[in-house]
């Protein structure tokens, strides 16, 4: 039986918790569902690490002009950013690895359009061999693009959900909830969840992810390929 | 005007311009101006109803300043000691250098004639004070010369404007009745103390006096030029490509560098072809170095955009923008320092993808949007930050609005429905207006305001929306909508 091993490793380390999962220094794909939807990024800087150091944010070109820039007036002050805006999804990769090697740089955000033939798994391989060697979390963060063969030690996938009810006023939207979709992972088991989104704390609540029935449908071939 | 090749011929009236208080006034004139009656520091508008055929260009005052730095350097062919004197003046101390020109008369004339040579023209004077000779230069004859022991009776007949006193103490001078230098010197030093014992010194008549008349001393102390840092390799056959030679390059300019405790933020690699072509590689840095290592990965990938053409046979490096550096160790364990090492990530993003592409923000203290945050190259420096607004903002912001197709209920309140991107998107909640007022010291008259909404859609993804103006505003028709934003 060739899937016990890994799937005993799995269970032994299933009780990381899910904001540790996001916390580790290691590259990270995030898949936003619909393109010009800014639960993906914002997911990812409730994951940066609180700690003295530059963000690097890489964008290539269609990148910056489908799905915007970084506001930093809406990101707040917590972290300096550097921005790199590229044309070719290559240099987003040469830059991104340039950072890893960079001692000051406490993360490392990468946006890339589509499914470029650069981004293939020997380009993916090197930027989490270097972000593990260097602990800084790398960030990959695809629009428009598919799942393809990746060495990302978490693969997530992110879509809005209609937020959390506000406060004081019933007609605005209150905290940003998004749904989760953890597809591929080396240290937790792969699932969907809820999450809610405290910007004044930057606290992350995951809950159970509505259930829709999709899931169930599949049977376990299926979902080993998927995780694969 | 000259550095475009354009000058206008002297017997036509033209004048440099600067930024003024209230619009733009004359910076210098030529002569033809000058005899025309049009005096710096006034307004344009008013010397143009003097001189309708005035022309008028803008001065570059910083290039104006570097040229003269420059030529600073380039007087010390004469003498060994030279300094800059306020905008327009240099200082040059002349003491034992004039017998190497054949005279005081002769090296005057040799001045004047390379001046003219550069297609400047200067007024000279020699004297045995700084003040001296500046008076004479400016209200004395063409080329006066003024021997030791003759300064008072050379100076008495110019005006007291000569004593470099600013424009109140000349017009205090001449209410009381002093209006030439003699005048002033002929005044019992006690009672003119006495009147100007807490004035400063380009206030202070006394001091002033003095120091032409050389009572005071007032050396000249005259400022090392920069040194020049370049390593060369010549090559007795041409060569194809560079590559092979850049270490041993980069190491020889950082080791000349070392020895003098320099460190550049430009470099500049020339290749000679053989066919007498060149071609110029320019790298920038954030902060100074000295690191062959770094200097080198500048180039990386640079060195390919060569057209070897037939080959060629010298290759130089010259340091640029050099200052003193200092070795410093910001840790006692001896561990790297982190502010080099993010300026080295700076420097080899910005060599290798342009100075545009990298990037910090600045955020500025304004309401607009776009204002707010501008990107200034990282090559120059962190951007200024200021506190942001306290109002909600999206986390992406889209470089230029897209104009959206909106159903709304009624005209002031947010949109049922918007089509962007060919999707239609069903408002659910929203939260808003949020005005935000043109700027109307930067925008132009006729901007219409902006009420921003955070709108969230069927699928729970939330926009920054804006309608452009109101109905009936007056500034066009009707309002259009535009995405701006995505919140998280």
């Amino acid at each position: 039986m060739s899937y016990l091993a890994p799937s005993k490793r799995l269970s032994s380390q299933t009780r990381l918790s899910l904001r540790s999962i996001g916390a580790q220094k290691v590259l990270s794909d995030v898949f936003a569902q619909t393109a010009a939807d800014a639960a993906a990024v914002g997911f990812v800087l409730a994951h940066l690490p609180r700690e003295a150091g530059t963000v690097l944010w890489a964008q290539d070109r269609l990148s910056a002009k489908e799905a915007g820039q970084p506001y930093m007036p809406g990101i707040g002050p917590t972290q300096p950013v550097m921005r790199v805006a590229v044309s070719r999804p290559s240099d987003v990769l040469v830059a991104m690895e340039d950072a890893l090697r960079c001692q000051s740089v406490s993360a490392v955000i990468g946006e890339i359009w589509g499914d470029p033939p650069t981004l293939d798994f020997t380009a993916t391989k090197r930027l989490a061999l270097r972000a593990e060697a260097n602990g800084v979390p790398c960030w990959l963060i695809r629009r428009a693009a598919h799942p393809n063969l990746s060495a990302a030690r978490n693969r997530w996938r992110i879509a809005s959900l209609p937020s959390a009810a506000h406060p004081h006023d019933a007609q605005s939207p209150g905290d940003s909830r998004w749904q989760v979709e953890l597809f591929r992972s080396r240290a937790a088991q792969p699932g969907i969840w809820a999450v809610r989104y405290d910007r004044a704390t930057g606290r992350l609540d995951f809950s159970a992810a509505p259930v829709d029935g999709a899931v169930e449908t599949r049977d376990g071939a299926d979902r080993r390929r998927a995780t694969r | 005007m000259e550095q475009t090749g354009a000058a206008p011929p002297d017997d036509l009236p033209a004048a440099m311009v600067a930024e003024g208080q209230h619009g733009p006034v004359i910076h210098d004139t030529n002569r033809a101006a000058r005899l025309a009656g049009v005096q710096r520091g006034a307004r344009v508008t008013d010397m143009k109803a003097l001189l309708p055929d005035l022309r008028v260009e803008y001065a570059d005052i910083v290039g104006d300043r570097h040229a003269m730095e420059q030529l600073m350097f380039w007087v010390r062919r004469w003498c060994p000691w030279s300094v800059q004197d306020g905008p327009d003046g240099l200082v040059l101390d002349t003491t034992g250098s004039d017998h190497l020109w054949g005279g005081e008369v002769a090296m005057l004339a040799d001045m004047e004639a390379a001046f003219s040579g550069l297609g400047l023209t200067a007024q000279i004077a020699l004297a045995p004070t700084w003040g001296a000779a500046w008076a004479l230069a400016r209200y004395g004859t063409v080329r006066s010369i003024c021997p030791e022991g003759e300064i008072a009776q050379k100076l008495s007949p110019l005006p007291a404007e000569a004593l470099r006193l600013n424009n109140g103490t000349v017009t205090l001078l001449r209410r009381l009745g002093l209006k030439t230098i003699g005048a002033l010197a002929d005044v019992p030093r006690l009672s003119l103390t006495r009147r100007f014992v807490k004035a400063k010194l380009n206030e202070n008549p006394v001091i002033r006096l003095d120091q032409a008349m050389g009572r005071t001393a007032e050396p000249v102390s005259s400022p090392d030029a920069a040194p020049s840092f370049r390593a060369h390799a010549r090559l007795p056959e041409p060569i194809m490509d560079p590559t092979p030679f850049m270490p041993d390059l980069c190491r020889e300019l950082c080791d000349q560098m070392e020895a003098q405790g320099y460190g550049c933020r430009r470099l500049l690699l020339t290749v000679y072809h053989t066919d007498g072509d060149t071609h110029r590689i320019d790298v920038a840095m954030s902060v100074h170095s000295r690191d062959p290592d770094h200097l080198l990965y500048l180039f990386r990938d640079k060195l390919d955009a060569i057209n070897p053409g037939y080959g060629f046979d010298l290759i130089t490096l010259d340091a640029g923008q050099t200052e003193q550096m200092q070795v410093v160790q910001a840790h006692l364990e001896g561990r790297a320092d982190e502010t080099v090492d993010l300026s080295r990530l700076i420097d080899r993003l910005t060599a290798r993808f342009g100075v545009r592409s990298v990037s910090k923000p600045a955020l500025r203290e304004s309401h607009v949007p776009e204002r707010a945050q501008n990107w200034v190259a990282a090559l120059h420096g962190a951007g200024d930050t200021t506190e942001a607004v306290a109002a909600e903002r999206p986390i992406r912001l889209l470089s230029h609005p897209e104009e959206v197709r909106v159903l709304y209920a009624v005209p002031k309140g947010p949109p049922v429905q918007f089509i962007w991107r060919r999707q239609t998107h069903k408002v659910t909640r929203y939260a808003g207006p949020e005005r935000i007022a043109p700027e109307w010291w930067h925008d132009m008259p006729g901007t219409r305001l902006r009420d921003y909404f955070k709108v969230e859609d069927h699928a729970g993804r939330r926009f920054w929306l804006y309608r452009q103006g109101l109905h009936g505003d007056g500034r066009g028709g009707d309002p259009r909508w535009f995405v701006h934003g995505m919140f998280a």
